[in-house]
């Protein structure tokens, strides 16, 4: 990963409870055990990530695992217990209330679970809303949230309530809105959870078009692994407020770093996850039935290795790399790896 | 096991309080021992003087640096002053220059066709063409039945009120949003605000701002302003926490977050609080009428004084016609939803501001030459004073036997034995077992509270007054609820039955408490059984609505599974949907009992001996220390059935795992 660090947490806690402060400065690093003890929660445990520019960062964990409220820390939503979180290099923690203002007012844009749609006013005027808190003027802001409610596809619809719309509508004004700013940093807390799932995978369809445009760097929040796998260029694996493994999903799978992350990945489906370069063998036969990428997906390759008599080289930078033939793509189409 | 103790524990608690009560007169003999049956007089509390003592001071002496409390009740009056008179002007008196003789007319007020256009036009704004109908009509029985002028002057006093007492709500829930200690700091006070008689409050804020209506008015926004607060926290801490999160991430300053986002979130629940203060300023501008706010209120006093009751009844009907345009209006406010933009120029965007005013000013001149138009043709009017007359007469003559052997009955067999019992249970025994049964329900803390408020009451001497209202309370939320919660359960079973019922319920509830009393006393004269039937009619309604609501809640997958276990329809409602809705009739309970003391000190007007009538004679010779000693001791009473009432119901939700 070689571009620039945008967002960094080291050593993120949050702990609910009684004199929960006072305790962790007491106890710099307790057990789980200790904290129950203590009639204390640990939201968040010691989290610490880095997000870098582009990338799409997925969130993974069942509920109650803390990764709404870390994503609540990282944009300070919430005040973390102890920690330090650094946006573009800037001490989030420590900025005072008016600068915070300013970077969430700029740079920075949110789409909730359950949409959280101001129910007083109309698609237009909900996509423009958080330019409206900055001051911009009503043509100028009506006009730049038209532009996003065309882009998110609910051209004719401007003037309707949120109430006449569907859920997967309301979810498109919600990222329509959260793009208003045309913010660097994009969070998306579990943004496709609330819908049917139909409409789910649609919704998820369209969020990769958006990005393919836009290029924004994004933190995503899931509990559905098949989604955190579909979307992420790298996923954190949660359980009980601590992280377990931050890996990209075909390492996830490859290379569980706990027990929890195994028995999470058993169940994937490995085609989609397991790319060529991973099961490859060296060059060694004379005689190709033609190329694949590095970096395809076994899922996308499977038809055309299997079907070939002889095996296919395997290509990165216009250089092969190694060899994949039928018995790899059958073992990992069955599950043997 | 446990069953049975509790069984034990209530068991004996009631048998050794009936034979204190029965025989504590026979105890005091034996023992010598006077105090047993009354409280000495040497251990009250000298609350009369000193209650008596601090408003002399704060009229006299108190000043804050800069300005004395005076000054202060002053500029409160001529806040309140101005935007009456002005209101006063535009609807009844018209606006004029000079005083006195002297005085020229320089505008005439709203004829009476321009104010039923008004109305009818927020009527049509808050929803369609039926309300519209529904409040201009309204309005036009107003004045074709001649109570106009009447109907103004309370009209006026609502019209100042609810916006002080809906903004000022609404500040103070914001406050008490921003900052939980103020929330714990408003809440006791809230408590008392709404529990304490309002008769208890007309006499020190008669004492700091004069008799009069702005006195009416002061007295008119405390008491419809708690509620608002407690919407305005309930409403705001209702907005879903993501939408509140949104706003953050959208950049909103601390001001932009409670105005462009949580007060417009909120809004329909904030409505409620609105249609809420509308309602009991309606009510409390209708008592207010004893320390001079005219109007409606005062007709109706005035016809029951010199048992005019054609006249009662009239104005009475007048305010019934008064309060359902008001609350169907407000309400329609509150469940308003938002339109499609309008588009044209401002007359094609806003037909009806427009016609609103070219009726306003059409009237206006055409009422410079044809007076009917300024001004409700007094012949045309009609009266229906004589009517009622006869009617009631016609009542009293043909029924007069079968009232008064069901109002003997009810007296001998109900009211006089629980009188009975109440009367003679001894003041120490009293505040144990009050102490004891708070304890059984809510813990020791509980008990000590009760505890603490039943021995305040005994302190103040008014003991026996304290258990005449007990027993008149007792009684009619006990008649309540037996009528009541059957009326609920058929409500909740039958649809077609629950909308009359519930509708009606609705129309009852919307009725100032002050309308109540004219029929009653009509048929029954005045006495403890007029006081009961009154209460009963007016607590009636949250019985009912719980009840109803309680059933409906049960959840259908339960009544699936009584009916495949082959539950009949009784053994479903007593098996499964009663025990169930058990905490939503425990709460309705304690509404009715709230409903019922905050009635009962009205009735007082029809003559009771209560705590109420101590209240009212307070009143009627303006003395602070009394009414507020005796209103505190009604407020005790409340809070006391509120806390053990609300633990009940909480330890039966705990216990059902709801």
């Amino acid at each position: 990963m070689d571009s620039p660090v945008i967002l960094e947490c080291r050593g993120v806690w949050k702990l609910y409870g009684a004199q929960a402060d006072s305790y962790l400065s007491r106890n710099p690093a307790p057990q789980r055990g200790d904290l129950s003890r203590n009639g204390l929660i640990g939201a968040v445990r010691d989290a610490s990530v880095q997000i870098h520019k582009g990338e799409i960062f997925v969130i993974m964990g069942l509920s109650g695992s803390g990764k709404s409220t870390l994503v609540r820390c990282l944009s300070r939503l919430i005040e973390p217990t102890a920690g330090e979180i650094f946006f573009e290099g800037k001490n989030l923690l420590s900025m005072p209330e008016r600068d915070l203002i300013r970077i969430r007012r700029t740079k920075m844009g949110m789409v909730f679970q359950q949409f959280a749609l101001l129910p007083h006013l109309t698609v237009l005027e909900n996509a423009a809303f958080p330019l409206d808190v900055q001051g911009v003027p009503r043509a100028e802001r009506l006009e730049r949230a038209r532009k996003v409610v065309e882009l998110v596809g609910l051209k004719g619809r401007e003037d309707y309530y949120p109430r006449e719309l569907s859920g997967g509508q309301q979810q498109r004004v919600g990222i329509a809105r959260s793009l208003a700013v045309e913010p660097d940093l994009w969070f998306l807390d579990e943004p496709f959870s609330a819908l049917d799932p139909l409409i789910r995978r649609e919704m998820q369809d369209e969020f990769m078009r958006l990005q393919n445009m836009l290029h924004k760097t994004i933190v995503f929040i899931t509990h559905d692994f098949d989604e955190a796998i579909r979307l992420a260029d790298r996923i954190a694996v949660m359980k009980d407020g601590a992280i377990e493994q931050i890996a990209t999903p075909e390492e996830l799978v490859l290379r569980p770093a706990t027990d929890y992350v195994a028995e999470f990945t058993r169940h994937v489906s490995r085609s989609k996850v397991i790319r060529a370069a991973s099961v490859m063998t060296p060059l060694g036969d004379d005689s190709f039935a033609g190329d694949v990428p590095h970096d395809a997906r076994i899922e996308e390759i499977a038809d055309r290795v299997e079907a070939a008599g002889l095996p296919h080289r395997v290509m990165r930078d216009g250089k092969p790399i190694g060899q994949i033939g039928r018995a790899a793509v059958i073992d990992v189409l069955v599950g043997r790896r | 096991m446990m069953r049975a103790r509790g069984a034990t524990f209530w068991f004996g608690l009631f048998a050794l309080t009936w034979a204190l009560s029965a025989f504590s007169f026979q105890l005091s003999k034996a023992w010598d021992a006077r105090w047993l049956l009354k409280y000495p007089k040497a251990w009250e509390l000298p609350l009369e003087g000193a209650i008596k003592d601090a408003l002399n001071w704060l009229v006299e002496d108190a000043h804050f640096g800069l300005f004395t409390f005076r000054d202060l009740t002053r500029a409160i009056s001529a806040l309140v002053e101005v935007p009456y008179q002005i209101l006063r002007d535009l609807l009844i008196e018209g606006f004029s220059t000079g005083i006195g003789d002297s005085a020229v007319q320089i505008l005439p007020s709203l004829s009476w066709i321009a104010v039923i256009a008004c109305a009818a036009a927020i009527g049509h704004y808050a929803r369609d063409w039926k309300l519209a109908a529904l409040v201009g009509g309204c309005f036009l029985y107003l004045a074709v039945f001649g109570q106009w002028e009447s109907a103004m002057i309370t009209l006026a006093s609502v019209l100042v009120a609810v916006p002080i007492g809906a903004v000022g709500g609404l500040f103070l829930g914001i406050a008490a949003w921003r900052a939980p200690w103020f929330e714990r700091l408003l809440r006791p006070f809230l408590d008392l605000m709404q529990t304490v008689p309002v008769f208890a409050y007309l006499v020190p804020i008669l004492i700091l701002f004069g008799f009069g209506p702005v006195a009416a008015l002061v007295a008119t926004v405390i008491y419809a302003m708690p509620p608002m607060v407690r919407i305005t926290v309930v409403a705001l801490k209702g907005v879903p926490e993501e939408v509140l999160e949104a706003g953050r991430m959208a950049g909103c300053t601390r001001r932009q977050l409670m105005w462009k986002v949580l007060v417009p979130s909120a809004t329909p629940s904030l409505m409620v609080g609105v249609n809420q203060v509308i309602m009991l300023t309606l009510n409390m501008v209708i008592i207010a009428s004893m320390i001079g706010a005219g109007g409606l209120g005062f007709d109706v006093l005035g016809a029951l004084r010199r048992l005019d009751i054609g006249g009662g009844i009239e104005a009475g009907l007048a305010i019934v016609v008064m309060a359902i345009a008001l609350d169907r209006a407000s309400q329609a406010f509150a469940e308003r939803s938002q339109r499609a933009r309008l588009t044209g120029n401002v007359l094609q965007r806003h037909p009806w501001t427009t016609t609103v005013f070219v009726v306003i000013v059409a009237t206006l001149f055409l009422g410079q030459v044809f007076p009917g138009v300024q001004t409700y043709p007094r012949d045309l009017t009609v009266t229906t004073g004589p009517f009622w007359g006869e009617a009631m007469k016609w009542i009293n003559v043909n029924f007069f036997d079968t009232f008064e052997a069901i109002k003997v009955v009810i007296l001998n067999w109900l009211l006089l034995p629980v009188k009975k019992f109440f009367g003679g249970i001894p003041w120490a025994w009293g505040i144990a077992a009050m102490a004891l049964i708070a304890w059984k329900v809510g813990g020791w803390r509980l008990g000590l509270l009760a505890a603490l408020l039943t021995a305040f009451i005994a302190a103040t001497g008014l003991w026996p007054k304290a258990m005449v209202t007990v027993y008149l309370c007792g009684v009619s939320v006990l008649i309540a609820t037996v009528v009541g919660i059957p009326l609920g359960i058929w409500a909740a079973e039958r649809p077609g039955a629950g909308r009359v019922i519930l509708g009606l319920m609705d129309t009852l509830q919307t009725l100032p408490s002050f309308v109540y009393l004219i029929p009653v006393v009509m048929l029954f004269r005045v006495g403890d059984f007029s006081a009961m039937v009154a209460v009963v009619l007016y607590a009636l309604a949250p019985a009912v609505r719980y009840a109803a609501h309680g059933i409906r809640s049960v959840p259908e997958q339960l009544i699936e599974a009584g009916v495949m276990a082959g539950c009949t329809r009784a053994q479903l409602l007593w098996r499964i949907k009663l025990p169930m809705a058990a905490p939503q009739l425990l709460l309705g309970l304690n509404q009715t009992i709230m409903l019922a003391l905050s009635m009962l000190v009205i009735t007082a007007l029809v003559g009771t001996r209560d705590l109420g009538q101590e209240v009212y004679i307070a009143l009627a010779k303006a003395q602070p220390g009394p009414g507020i000693v005796a209103g505190l001791s009604v407020a005790f009473i409340a809070i006391i059935a509120d806390r053990i009432f609300n633990a009940l119901a909480e330890g039966q939700k705990r216990r059902l795992g709801l």
